[in-house]
């Protein structure tokens, strides 16, 4: 990003600068609203709910192991239908790609955190971190893929060749969600089948180990939706300096041709 | 043994790996956080507010 140099020169006269983040009421009253769930989830999760009668104890992982893929998947998805909406909309609007970015990004955050909750989870429950298991070298893959797709973003050009080429990628990569998903029954996997449903299409859980699990979707499908709007709000600004300094440095150019 | 909220009691070679995993994610998901909304705030200062569309 190419900062402009008079970046911290007081506005010109007319012009305020008072808001001084990417905060809204709204924005913060999400905020609190996903602080207190959370604080529910680690109530739930590690104390009120009940031990496993095979797990035992190992099963409070879960609470966090779930919920983070679902976010990841959400995540990929939204990332998926903003780039569809970016490349076949009428307008090409850029906010729909920044919405897709922003989406990736924390879906690459909540990819990693259950490649991390599920090794240690595996840990206690296998015996070892790491298998090449069906499930979790198809979940690996997907989250090499997300990150290839940040890295798309961040080559360099102007900010439609960025949203053209990273809404291609952003298309491709969420088929792999299907595969990753129902992997645990195409192939043989030392992995659980679903969580929730047994193959029946019927819940299989304790009520209260199913509550706590609800508690966690909500609470990081909440803090979802904050940090998108955050970053989404990050964006657009990253992209209007980028802007300004492009316009800068024309002008410099053109200031210096003339005789 | 570790009790905790609830009532509920940890085997000590579990703690660790059931812990850690809260605390891990906690952790990541907090540093992300700050991260944007330290960025929000750089950013924000060189803005004007009428090129923001949530003002």
């Amino acid at each position: 990003m190419t900062a402009p140099s008079t970046s911290t020169s007081a506005p010109p006269a007319g012009r305020a600068r008072r808001v001084r983040s990417t905060g809204t009421a709204a924005t913060r009253a999400l905020g609190i609203a996903t602080i207190v769930t959370i604080g529910w989830l680690v109530a739930f999760g590690l104390g009120f709910s009940p031990a496993d009668r095979d797990q035992e104890d190992a099963v409070r992982i879960l609470y966090v192991h779930v919920p983070t893929v679902w976010l990841a998947y959400l995540a990929f998805v939204v990332t998926a239908v903003t780039s569809a909406m970016y490349l076949f909309g009428k307008r090409h609007s850029l906010g729909f790609d920044r919405f897709a970015g922003a989406s990736a990004e924390i879906g690459v955050v909540f990819m990693a955190l259950t490649l991390v909750t599920g090794m240690l989870w595996g840990r206690l429950t296998w015996g070892v971190y790491w298998q090449w298991d069906a499930r979790l070298t198809t979940t690996a893959l997907l989250f090499v893929s997300y990150i290839g797709y940040l890295a798309v973003r961040g080559l360099g050009g102007s900010h439609e060749q960025r949203a053209k080429r990273s809404a291609v990628i952003g298309l491709l990569a969420v088929i792999e969600i299907p595969l990753v998903h129902f992997s645990v029954r195409m192939w043989r996997s030392l992995h659980q089948e679903a969580s929730v449903l047994d193959t029946d299409g019927d819940i299989d859980m304790d009520g209260l180990m199913l509550f706590s699990l609800f508690v966690g979707v909500v609470a990081f499908t909440l803090l979802y939706v904050w940090l998108l709007l955050h970053r989404t709000r990050v964006m657009a600004m990253e992209d209007l300096l980028d802007d300004q300094g492009l316009d800068r440095a024309l002008d410099a150019r053109r200031a210096e041709a003339q005789p | 043994m570790i009790a905790i909220a609830g009532g509920a009691v940890l085997a000590l070679e579990d703690a660790g790996f059931i812990l850690g995993s809260y605390a891990v994610t906690f952790a990541v998901i907090a540093g992300f956080t700050w991260r944007v909304l330290r960025s929000g705030r750089r950013l924000a200062d060189r803005i004007d507010d009428q090129d923001k569309y949530w003002t």
